[in-house]
């Protein structure tokens, strides 16, 4: 399970990757495992503002549907067209081309209760069994 | 894992594959090895096989034992030659389904009777309750395993395994060979649509009949697959499409009820549900999209909510989602649509029979 550092991690398995007070985010290399082939995303539409904690979205495998927690606030300023539509990029390259929003952020104090890689990693494998 | 939970004598075999397992009907069962999709195509162009020994096998024999079977089942038991087996259903008194089963008859006063692992303790205590003096019920189910091999070139594998050409055994028959020193049984059956055969093996020999099935190139599959392929197929299951609440006529499984045959219990209700007006039908649902319906999800006509999805799926074929669910007339009617309400937005779905769910081979996708 890759868990790459530099990335902050949610409890509910989702990661974000900073770049000035955007923050892009997505699902978890163990998330995506745990869900199987990944077939449908259901993600927000530009513009909308979410709060911490808030569910944004849903992630459809063949088996399961699972919610997406925004790991943070802030508003929408782009989605991921193309995980969208080729949605096993969501497994094939969690961490990368299936990123699924970029969120201008509005409360950046937020990413300090985010886990960080060791901390994620231990979580997971913790809540694996 | 929760107590109580049970383990197939193929367990072992599962976590050497890297199976991931998941708790089934109290069975500690794999859901896939590799990943649904690619386990439901290799059932479809090749052959997959499918530790499905958490179902019933029950023998009933006995001097009454065709009599005792038609009295509680809804297709023809005596009609049934020794060595074939057909689909049929324990009703009710009020004419719902207790179960879905297949019953072989592999003596002139003895049946195999094939039940749902879910239902298996449920259908045996009903047996046992209605049974006389001259039927003798044994649950068979401990002492074997069962593997399903399934696809295009399952016949082939399980074949070359076995040293016995299948060919020559007919839809829904049943046959005995001796392999290993171990008495199988090998019956043309399967939940997927795709040609195959169900074996039962002793517990002794199933994990080598499991590695020699690999071995001769047959791909493990899941339930997951599982599940995708059944529904694909439109083949109803209990907990689902059926159960004891809903009967053969709403089901559209009448093709398995003898009418003719005389009593058996559920009849007078089944009887009296075909003269009134249809309340629901059971049909198939393709989505315009990749949104996988699921159990319980509505469907709508504008603002009246017109049925129920009762299993959905991913279907690769078609690449899109499908579903089976009860529909209220008139809105069963193929070539409809209704939507279905996903977390608060419409979904658009097509009505077809459920038997038009899986495309046919070479079939260009719609």
């Amino acid at each position: 399970m890759a868990t790459p550092e530099g990335l902050l991690y949610s409890k509910t398995h989702e990661w974000v990757r900073v770049v000035d007070d955007v923050a892009e985010i997505g699902i978890t290399d163990h998330a995506q495992a745990e869900l199987g082939d990944v077939v449908y995303l259901d993600l927000p539409e530009v513009g909308r503002a979410l709060a911490y904690d808030e569910i944004f979205g849903a992630v459809e495998s063949v088996k399961a549907v699972s919610d997406l927690y925004s790991p943070l606030s802030g508003e929408v300023i782009e989605v991921n067209a193309e995980a969208t539509s080729a949605t096993d990029l969501v497994n094939s390259d969690p961490y990368g081309q299936g990123w699924m929003v970029r969120l201008k952020m509005t409360q950046p104090d937020e990413l300090q209760q985010l886990l960080d890689a060791e901390q994620y990693g231990a979580f997971a494998a913790e809540s694996a069994h | 894992m929760s107590e109580g939970t049970m383990s197939t004598c193929l367990v072992d075999e599962h976590r050497t594959l890297g199976a991931r397992m998941v708790p089934f009907a109290g069975w500690n069962m794999p859901v896939q090895y590799k990943g649904i999709i690619e386990e439901t195509q290799a059932v479809r162009n090749h052959a997959g096989a499918f530790d499905i020994s958490h179902m019933g096998r029950l023998i009933v024999s006995g001097r009454g034992a065709a009599a005792f079977l038609d009295a509680l089942t809804t297709n023809h038991v005596a009609a049934l030659e020794v060595g074939h087996g057909h689909y049929s259903m324990l009703t009710n008194e009020a004419g719902g389904i207790i179960d879905d089963i297949i019953v072989y008859r592999i003596g002139q006063d003895e049946f195999l009777v094939v039940v749902n692992a879910s239902n298996a303790e449920k259908d045996l205590t009903w047996l046992r309750q209605h049974a006389g003096a001259e039927v003798e019920i044994a649950d068979q189910s401990g002492a074997t395993g069962m593997v399903a091999v399934q696809g295009p070139d399952a016949l082939e594998a399980a074949g070359s395994v076995l040293g016995r050409a299948l060919g020559g055994l007919p839809r829904f028959g049943v046959a005995f060979y001796e392999w290993r020193q171990a008495h199988v049984t090998v019956c043309r059956t399967g939940y997927t649509g795709e040609d195959g055969v169900e074996v039962i093996v002793p517990v002794a020999v199933a994990p080598l009949f499991w590695r020699a099935l690999l071995a001769a190139g047959v791909v493990p599959c899941g339930l997951g697959a599982r599940d995708a392929l059944r529904v694909e197929a439109g083949y109803p299951l209990y907990g689902h499409e059926i159960d004891d609440e809903h009967g053969p006529v709403g089901a559209m499984l009448m093709w398995a009820v003898c009418m003719d045959k005389g009593d058996f219990v559920g009849r007078g209700a089944i009887a009296a549900a075909r003269q009134e007006a249809p309340k629901e039908r059971l049909v198939g649902l393709v989505a315009s999209g990749r949104v996988v319906p699921r159990q319980g999800y509505t469907l709508w006509s504008a603002d009246e909510c017109v049925g129920t999805v009762t299993s959905g799926a991913f279907t690769p074929t078609r690449g899109c989602g499908i579903a089976m669910g009860y529909v209220r007339p008139p809105h069963h009617v193929k070539g409809g649509c209704v939507q279905m309400d996903v977390r608060g937005q419409r979904h658009e779905l097509r009505v077809i029979p459920k038997k038009e769910l899986l495309l046919p081979k070479g079939a260009p996708a719609a």
